[in-house]
């Protein structure tokens, strides 16, 4: 048991084996090399693009680098916490998320059609729902790791409560592509945590079946976004101008693409929001198939290493948490290049660490310094 | 390692399930990064022609660049037609701020008519193409070109776009021959190569306009520019420069053709002058004329209904559709007939007792001086405009000769080689009376025909031409209006031109055309107090043609309808007799008879050519003209 762990603990420098029991420099300073690497490597790359998809705008690119410092700083901190202060916490940060739902519910600042920001005028402007995005499944794998898994009933229960609260309430701002996020983020906690097929089947059912009725509870411009992603044509200079826009930007890039700062739908405006959530149409147009496959496998492996640290958690909240947290990271890429290459309707999720924005930045390395915490906090000697 | 509440906790079973599941994960990763892979394989590699297609569509648009319209001048360098830069007012939506408040400044500007702002709103409420100028108001004056420049800063988006017009300095004099220019619609643009049009505007609708309108139009050129989403215009990819449309030079006189205008006085009629030797139409009027400028910006309801319901009817180009009875002035034609077959020799002399009659008919066919003229011969019969005489030639030529004959002078033919809506008149045969009104041809028919009334009916310019013939002693030149086509002299296609009218005795023509000359200057001439004073020789005829009924769209009323019951007067001429520069047909409705009415404007055409025409005199509105351009140039 205590050999199988200690194995366990070095999964990342195979060598170390050999070394002293001293920690290495990473170690001491909690955060995983490899996975920095990763990001910084992702975070480079998408400035470049940036400053092709903003006009050639070095102020929006220095900007969004400051962001990325800022993100960057936060990450380094969070990785300094136990795991178990993580967890101490978890209750707390999801009251005080859900509290500002509510308040954003209340009193809530009408920006962009919907109610999505808290205002402390002169202060700060605040999204809670970005928030939540960490403090739910936080939550869940707080409540599950405390119980005997696979989860039963009640504890399912239990979950379905802590997700369903602030997920409808996101939902209601409006901002169906956030709130589905979360909940997804929270469902990835239950699945992981073992979850049994047969739940998870019933619970399939009930979905599909409940779409009808999320259908029918959507706002018109939902429904419209619906629409247009299944027939953009239908409408090709309003709704469905995105799409038209943003897939013609992909396909004409061929295999090499039209060169950096070349593209013409980008650089002469026919693409919308290139900068923002279509940013992957800009890569797709100027690097073509090799670039987005570049960044995709860039992503893959970015996964595949977060995945790797989750399992090696030493407890069960950290491994559910950076499960959860590095699957979201997927969807999150996925449902971005599936809704600009034209697979999936038009949410507004951007591209993960790429996209021009502070606050998903800064939640994203709060997540992976949450995952960073998690696998470099580790005791030599359990009991 | 803190106790865990739950003692049934199993960690190792927590580890297995949890790799399981994230093992499950990658699979489920790796699954939806195929597809999304597959997708982008999809996009950038199979369907990569299409979209790359759909790229250049975006950002690369054609723009055709209209080719200037060929200028039109007279004879001399008058310009007759021009292209003169006029302002527009128009509005991009998306530049404006609050599309409300700026038509209200406008309208405060400019005094715009509510309902035309009601109507731009109307408009621009529906979806068009973004970026695109939209027209708010045409032809600007400068006061509002200055009000708009002093307030731009307030009109965002609001622009003034220069646009070159027609313009017709001599709009009523040369209405009907110049014809103008009008927007096309949608009939003509099928007409017409699509790409060669796609940036013009306007398109010859009548006249020489008309005629020449593939010459005058030119070629468009194109210019392929990359544009933004939002339309504006980047740069430039490639350019071919118009091709501007070749310039005019008609043979008409300007001088000649206001004389013609000033001559009919305001009386309904038309004039046409030919030069014999070239078929160069000097001069061709139709009174009233209307103004052309009006169509060239589009005339307004209210003003072509009432140009439509004259009682004049002045859209009605009289000189090439007007369809008159001939009367004596076919009498000259009537005599080249009898002398080319045989039916008359110029000596031969008639008894005229005041009226003829066909063998076996009571019925007596009348000249008009009752008590008849005695001794007639053909010089005779011309001078004095005798009936007897040609009815009896006519019934010695019978219908089908003198068919066959008046043809060969272009009566019942569309005579000129470039007049745009010509009539053909009608020259009546047996075969037209057949299928007409299913009878035979009365001999009775065929005495009036020889008078120049029945059944016939010639236009002016068809007299004119005819007339020019005989001046030429018979040889045939097709009237046509334009001389020179840019540098070059125009080649028309005078392949169908009639064969030339050939006498046995060639001296014959001058027999008739002393008859001719007699009716101006002889003692019994019907037009000798016209010819008073020649100081060139000058043939001529008269004709008096009878209007026997109203026409159907012609409104009872007492005082027009005595008016307009009266003849129409007719006059043909051609000067000097020995060497003719200037053929003249004058037809005045209802004037009276011809001798008093008609050849008088007749001659002053002659006077005006052959004598005060060298004095280089410029018509007076020429001159104003002038003046106002180059005022508005400044």
């Amino acid at each position: 048991m205590v050999d199988f762990l200690l194995r366990r603990a070095h999964p990342i420098k195979p060598t170390a084996s050999g070394m002293s029991r001293r920690r290495s420099l990473w170690e001491r300073i909690h955060l995983d090399p490899w996975l920095l690497g990763l990001l910084l490597t992702l975070m480079s790359a998408g400035l470049v693009v940036l400053y092709s998809a903003s006009g050639q705008s070095m102020e929006l690119v220095t900007g969004q680098a400051l962001r990325f410092g800022v993100a960057l700083t936060g990450m380094v901190i969070i990785a300094q916490f136990t795991p178990a202060a993580l967890q101490r916490w978890a209750l707390p940060a999801y009251l005080l998320g859900t509290a500002m739902l509510v308040a954003v519910e209340i009193m809530g600042d009408m920006g962009m059609g919907a109610q999505r920001w808290l205002v402390i005028p002169g202060v700060v402007r605040f999204q809670p729902s970005e928030m939540m995005k960490l403090a739910v499944p936080m939550m869940v794998a707080a409540w599950l790791s405390r119980r005997e898994l696979p989860p039963r009933w009640q504890d399912l229960f239990v979950c379905a409560l802590l997700i369903g609260v602030p997920v409808l309430l996101i939902a209601r701002q409006p901002d169906l592509g956030t709130s589905l996020l979360v909940a997804l983020a929270a469902v990835f906690v239950v699945l992981l945590g073992g979850l049994s097929w047969r739940v998870i089947g019933v619970l399939g059912a009930l979905a599909a079946a409940a779409l009808p009725l999320l259908w029918m509870n959507m706002h018109d411009y939902q429904r419209q976004r619906v629409l247009t992603f299944l027939d953009p044509e239908s409408d090709p200079l309003g709704a469905g101008w995105n799409i038209i826009q943003s897939t013609t930007a992909i396909g004409s890039g061929g295999l090499w693409g039209k060169g950096w700062l070349e593209g013409t739908q980008s650089q002469l405006e026919f693409l919308p929001e290139s900068h923002t959530d279509f940013i992957v149409a800009v890569l797709g147009e100027e690097f073509g198939l090799v670039g987005m496959l570049t960044f995709l496998a860039l992503y893959l492996l970015i996964v595949c290493r977060g995945l790797w640290l989750a399992g090696a958690a030493q407890e069960t909240f950290g491994r559910l948490l950076a499960g959860s947290i590095i699957l979201t990271f997927f969807i999150y890429v996925f449902v971005n290049i599936g809704m600009v290459s034209g697979i999936l309707p038009v949410v507004g999720v951007p591209l993960p660490l790429v996209s021009y924005g502070g606050t998903s930045s800064v939640t994203l390395l709060a997540g992976f310094g949450i995952l960073m915490a998690i696998h470099s906090h580790r005791r030599l000697l359990p009991r | 390692m803190r106790q865990p509440r739950d003692t049934l906790k199993n960690p190792q079973q927590e580890l297995r399930i949890f790799r399981l599941r994230s093992l499950l994960a990658v699979v489920v990763v790796l699954t939806l990064s195929g597809l999304l892979a597959g997708r982008l394989f999809y996009l950038q590699i199979v369907e990569h022609e299409v979209y790359s297609t759909r790229s250049e569509k975006n950002r690369v648009r054609v723009e055709p660049l209209p080719p200037t319209r060929g200028l039109i001048y007279d004879r001399n360098g008058e310009l007759l037609a021009e292209n003169r830069p006029t302002y527009n007012l128009t509005l991009v939506r998306e530049r404006v701020d609050d599309l409300g408040e700026t038509l209200a400044l406008l309208v405060d500007l400019l005094d715009l008519p509510a309902e035309r702002v009601e109507a731009f709103r109307e408009r621009s409420r529906q979806r068009q193409r973004p970026y695109q100028p939209a027209l708010l108001m045409s032809d600007l004056d400068e006061a509002q070109i200055a009000r708009l420049a002093v307030n731009r800063h307030r009109l965002p988006g609001v622009e003034v776009e220069a646009q070159l017009l027609r313009y017709y300095p001599d709009a009523e004099a040369m209405s009907h021959v110049l014809g103008y220019v009008g927007r096309i619609n949608s009939e003509e643009l099928e007409d017409v190569d699509a790409g060669n049009y796609a940036g013009t505007h306007f398109i010859g609708k009548t006249g020489v306009e008309r005629f020449y309108e593939d010459t005058l139009h030119g070629e468009a050129g194109l210019r392929k520019v990359e544009t933004n989403a939002r339309g504006r215009v980047l740069r430039e990819l490639g350019h071919s420069d118009p091709v501007p449309g070749e310039n005019l030079t008609l043979t008409l006189d300007k001088g000649l053709q206001h004389l013609a205008v000033d001559l009919l006085d305001g009386r309904r009629g038309a004039i046409v002058a030919i030069a014999p030797q070239t078929g160069e139409i000097l001069a061709m009027a139709s009174v009233p004329g209307f103004d052309t400028n009006q169509f060239v910006t589009g005339i307004d309801v209210d003003s072509y209904r009432a140009l439509q319901q004259d009682i004049d009817l002045p859209l009605f180009n009289r000189a090439i559709r007007g369809s008159y009875p001939a009367g004596s002035v076919i009498k000259p034609f009537m005599a080249i007939t009898g002398l080319r077959d045989g039916a008359v020799t110029p000596g031969e002399v008639i008894y005229d007792p005041g009226y003829y009659q066909l063998p076996n008919d009571s019925r007596r066919y009348r000249n008009w001086l009752r008590w008849g003229h005695g001794r007639v011969d053909l010089e005779r019969a011309l001078e004095v405009s005798n009936n007897t005489y040609f009815y009896s030639l006519a019934h010695e030529l019978g219908i089908d000769s003198i068919h066959a004959s008046l043809k060969q002078f272009g009566f019942g033919q569309r005579v000129a080689a470039d007049v745009y809506g010509q009539g053909a008149g009608l020259l009546p045969s047996r075969d037209w009376k057949r299928s007409r009104f299913d009878q035979p041809w009365y001999p009775g028919e065929t005495l009036s025909v020889g008078i120049g009334q029945g059944y016939l009916q010639i236009t002016p310019l068809q007299l004119a031409s005819a007339t020019a013939v005989l001046a030429n002693h018979g040889d045939w030149v097709k009237p046509r209006l334009v001389g020179d086509m840019g540098d070059e002299p125009v080649s028309i296609d005078l392949a169908d031109t009639p064969p030339d009218i050939e006498l046995e005795h060639p001296e014959w023509w001058d027999s008739v055309i002393s008859g001719m000359e007699q009716v101006l200057s002889g003692n019994e001439g019907t037009a000798r107090r016209a010819g008073a004073g020649l100081e060139y020789r000058m043939a001529g005829k008269s004709g008096t043609a009878q209007v026997f009924s109203l026409g159907q769209d012609q409104r009872y009323d007492a005082e027009e309808l005595q008016e307009r019951l009266r003849d129409h007067a007719l006059f043909t001429a051609f000067a000097p007799v020995e060497d003719p520069e200037i053929a003249v047909a004058v037809i005045i409705e209802n004037a009276g008879g011809g001798s008093s009415h008609a050849a008088e404007p007749a001659r002053a055409m002659t006077d005006y050519w052959l004598l005060e025409r060298d004095h280089g005199e410029v018509p007076p509105q020429a001159a104003v003209d002038d003046t106002q351009r180059s005022e508005e140039e400044e």
